[in-house]
């Protein structure tokens, strides 16, 4: 049965790579919650970019420079838009996640006594636990977890209970990329908020399938990576609220973040600038703006929509392999299927897909503490996306059957 | 003292009977790598050697399991890898494990092809039978799989080894 709420044949016209071949069998890639593909769109944009305006922006005084210049700041205001923001200067163009965390984490050493305590949902990407070890490191702030139940969901008792007049910040992941759970921000910023502490979401798995609101939410920082929503790779954004981002030093020191400098003092640029020392990732900003508007083209709420039906479809379709357990069975969750076979090592089960053509991630997921915690090596990743198909999913699973027959 | 047994070694290496006796010994692990290739290339497809791959994982010679240790762990893989290195004469001896199947199975190729050879001409000897029996997947240098690392850690003992010797 094939969906009616998108032309999903239509939508793969746009993915020129969908069309390739692996060791002799039709590529069939379920490795999105690493990086998603390119749609042709994107792909213009940058060749337009380099084809017709490439220049430096922000200083030159030549038309190219304002050209270029425009259509960066263009996609600024695209990404305020999607995301809601109140203001184009909340949004800071970073290199990804990981470098939109490392600068809220570096910004908060001067603002962090010793004994200050900071919460980390148990569910996080390394990329949201080493940079605040590090800053706890730095400053005497006390790291604290927040546990999760055998489901993968937070346990939102214990949240409760590790809250205090002591917290001053909260980082949790939108959507885990390991297990797939949809975390309950909402609740999470609230309760936050109230006990006088900031929140970091990590909303790298979420942007590809959910549209933040970053007012509604009430956020103070979100981070989204554009490689994982049909971006190029090399860029993403850091939202943070204009009176957070005024508090937090500079990241990095370098030309474009200045006001003025002299041997003696320099005075740092304003917002966006002050977080974008060096020339920037002009033409990937722009392409994240031609995936933004992409991926609105199609649409969120059919996007999310037809990537629940190939969860449940992909769910019900693997429990049927014998041995094969599922971690991460939460309620609410995304087209995030973590699995593993009794007695089978997941690399060895991703090793036999990639020889049938399959690409799934296999591994650890960057997410070490979350395998301790089931006490595993690692699980095999299938995450379906809105250019994956019903008939991809019988080839994982074929695949998988053929690969556990083989392995056991 | 260091001198004069640098200086001694020295002229030994580059005389013609260490020359042929080297050779030799390379030749060793050139033909163990011959017959793996010869019999990897009776294979029709890639299901064939991995099925093949698999059963030598699952032969592999168990390590003594005080050596899991993780001082032992080879670094670099999804999988666990151990691998312990001995002496025993003048020739250097291999034993492994690894908690995935396949990984094991590469193990066991490479433990055949170097394990109770000199260390120097395990040192010497190349890898290139790796691709010919249609495994280079397993030699890119992505961090996921663990062969580069593997190679790199055999070859290291042979090193140490070798220096103890001299």
């Amino acid at each position: 049965m094939e969906t009616t709420i998108l032309d999903i044949q239509k939508i793969r016209k746009d993915f020129p790579i969908l069309n390739r071949e692996v060791n002799g069998k039709p590529l069939v890639y379920l490795d999105n919650a690493a990086t998603s593909q390119t749609p042709k769109q994107v792909m213009d944009a940058i060749v337009d970019y380099y084809s017709n305006y490439n220049a430096n922006i922000h200083r030159g005084v030549h038309s190219l420079s304002q050209e270029a210049t425009d259509k960066y700041e263009g996609a600024r205001h695209k990404i305020q838009h999607h995301f809601n923001a109140a203001k184009a200067h909340e949004i800071i163009f970073t290199s990804g996640t990981t470098h939109s965390i490392n600068i809220v984490a570096n910004g908060f050493t001067t603002l962090l006594n010793k004994g200050d305590e900071l919460l980390v949902s148990a569910m996080e990407h390394h990329s949201n636990i080493v940079p605040w070890q590090m800053l706890a490191e730095r400053t005497g702030a006390i790291l604290k977890v927040i546990p999760m139940s055998i489901e993968g969901e937070l346990v939102m008792d214990e949240y409760d209970k590790l809250l205090s007049n002591k917290t001053r910040l909260v980082f949790c992941n939108h959507i885990s990329n390991a297990l797939g759970t949809i975390n309950p921000i909402e609740e999470i910023i609230q309760k936050a908020h109230k006990a006088g502490a900031a929140v970091l979401v990590d909303g790298a798995q979420a942007a590809p399938h959910i549209k933040a609101d970053m007012q509604k939410l009430d956020v103070d920082f979100y981070t989204v990576s554009a490689h994982k929503m049909c971006g190029p790779t090399g860029v993403g954004m850091l939202y943070g609220k204009e009176e957070w981002l005024n508090k937090l030093p500079p990241y990095q020191g370098g030309g474009e973040m200045i006001a003025e400098v002299t041997f003696e003092k320099t005075t740092y640029a304003d917002l966006p600038h002050k977080f974008e020392a060096g020339t920037p990732n002009i033409c990937g900003g722009i392409a994240f703006g031609a995936a933004l508007d992409y991926m609105n083209g199609i649409g969120f709420d059919a996007i999310a929509a037809y990537e629940h039906e190939l969860l449940q479809y992909a769910t019900r379709k693997l429990l049927k392999i014998k041995g094969l357990k599922i971690y991460g069975t939460a309620k609410n969750k995304t087209s995030v299927i973590s699995f593993n076979i009794e007695g089978i090592h997941p690399y060895d089960i991703g090793t036999i897909l990639d020889k049938l053509g399959i690409a799934v991630r296999t591994g650890h997921h960057c997410a070490q503490p979350i395998m301790d915690f089931y006490k595993i090596p690692g699980t095999v990743r299938a995450r379906s996306c809105f250019y994956n198909t019903e008939a991809e999913i019988d080839i994982l699973v074929a695949g998988v059957k053929r690969a556990a027959a083989m392995l056991q | 003292m260091i001198t004069q047994s640098y200086y001694y070694h020295k002229p030994l290496k580059g005389c013609a009977t260490y020359r042929i006796f080297a050779q030799m010994a390379a030749m060793e692990i050139k033909e163990i790598q011959q017959d793996i290739v010869d019999e990897f290339s009776m294979f029709e497809d890639w299901m064939q050697r991995y099925e093949y791959m698999i059963e030598l994982g699952k032969s592999l010679p168990l390590i003594d399991e005080k050596y899991k240790t993780d001082d032992n762990i080879i670094k670099g893989c999804q999988s666990r890898v151990w691998v312990h290195a001995e002496l025993e004469a003048d020739k250097l001896v291999f034993t492994a494990d690894s908690d995935a199947i396949i990984t094991k199975g590469i193990i066991a190729i490479l433990i055949r092809a170097f394990s109770n050879q000199r260390p120097q001409d395990i040192i010497d000897s190349d890898t290139q039978f790796i691709d010919e029996i249609g495994l280079k997947e397993h030699l890119s240098p992505n961090r996921a799989n663990g062969l580069v690392s593997m190679i790199k850690q055999l070859k290291l003992y042979a090193v140490a080894y070798q220096t103890q010797l001299n």
